[in-house]
């Protein structure tokens, strides 16, 4: 998968070591702002209140 | 020499290389399973992230969106000292405070502050108690029904204590005597912790206008924190009950408790 990738990217070795760390950083800020907020609430551990 | 011969060519791409060398190792099975392995790896790693963003950047996220309500809205303004030797303490009032009425939901109608919790921010108070609107981005909700700062029944609150800023983070240090200071735009409500249990989620004869007497009739002027317990789960429920001591006007200066505060 990653070998995959790898060999698809253009560019010298040092390139395509700058994209896969722009490619991460993007996966993450895309977990940070989306997928966890939706995720959240299905977490176990966070209710406060009583009731319900 | 037969000039037809045609001599074998060498692999020279990497790709060439990489499918001789899957060939030779089992080829379609031992390529499903690394695809696997690193799927799995990727899979551990998001893990990993989900619980920093959940531990971590959850609390920088809501401490700040809280801190620039508290900011905007002024809610720290009475605690600043006006003349040069220092804060005016107010004189305590014990006759009825005036009492808000309910306002409406999302609306946040007073602070908090407990000297216990030093360093501990100011915490605003929102009317409901629903994690993403309130108790998540706001930080302290009011149960509505419930009764409102300095009157008679129970004025019940709920926050995080863990993640999202955790405002009741330390509600464990709290012992009986000790004050938390609640104000509205022009009132001081000073209550005294009386009492801390571990409840079950279900419980909520906690928030009762009399707490722990579902059917009794309230005549004293009492407060109830809820929280999760133990921390980072959601199990049980960590319950802290008090009673109103004084009031005072908030034009007056600040309560004695919160003068070494500010």
């Amino acid at each position: 998968m990653y070998g995959w990738l790898w060999r698809h990217l253009p560019g010298p070795a040092v390139v395509r070591v700058l994209l896969l760390l722009v490619l991460a950083a993007a996966v993450l800020a895309t977990c940070f702002t989306w997928l966890f907020p939706w995720l959240a609430p299905y977490m176990p551990f966070n209710d406060t209140t009583v009731g319900e | 020499m037969s000039s037809t011969e045609v001599p074998p060519v060498a692999p020279t791409t990497r790709r060439d290389r990489h499918e001789r060398q899957q060939r030779r190792g089992g080829g379609f099975l031992l390529g499903t399973v690394g695809v696997l392995g690193e799927l799995l790896i990727t899979a551990g790693v998001l893990l990993l992230a989900f619980l920093a963003w959940q531990l971590w950047w959850t609390d920088v996220e809501a401490n700040s969106a809280q801190a620039a309500i508290v900011e905007e809205q002024g809610w720290d303004v009475p605690l600043q000292p006006v003349g040069d030797e220092g804060p005016t303490v107010v004189t305590p009032r014990y006759d009825d405070p005036p009492v808000l009425d309910e306002p409406e939901y999302l609306t946040t109608f007073a602070s908090m502050r407990v000297p216990r919790w030093d360093g501990e921010p100011t915490r605003t108070i929102t009317q409901g108690t629903d994690r993403p609107r309130v108790l998540n981005p706001l930080g302290v909700g009011h149960y509505e029904g419930t009764a409102m700062p300095g009157g008679v029944g129970n004025f019940a609150l709920a926050a995080h204590r863990t993640t999202y800023g955790k405002p009741f983070n330390r509600i464990e240090e709290l012992q009986e005597g000790d004050p938390i200071v609640v104000w509205t735009q022009d009132t001081w409500y000073v209550y005294r912790v009386t009492a801390s249990e571990v409840v079950m989620p279900q419980d909520v004869r906690v928030i009762a206008p009399v707490p722990n007497q579902p059917d009794a009739e309230p005549t004293e002027r009492y407060i109830t924190l809820t929280t999760c317990h133990p921390m980072f789960s959601a199990r049980e429920r960590y319950i802290v009950h008090g009673v109103l001591d004084y009031w005072a006007p908030v034009s007056e200066g600040v309560p004695a408790e919160l003068a070494e505060v500010s």
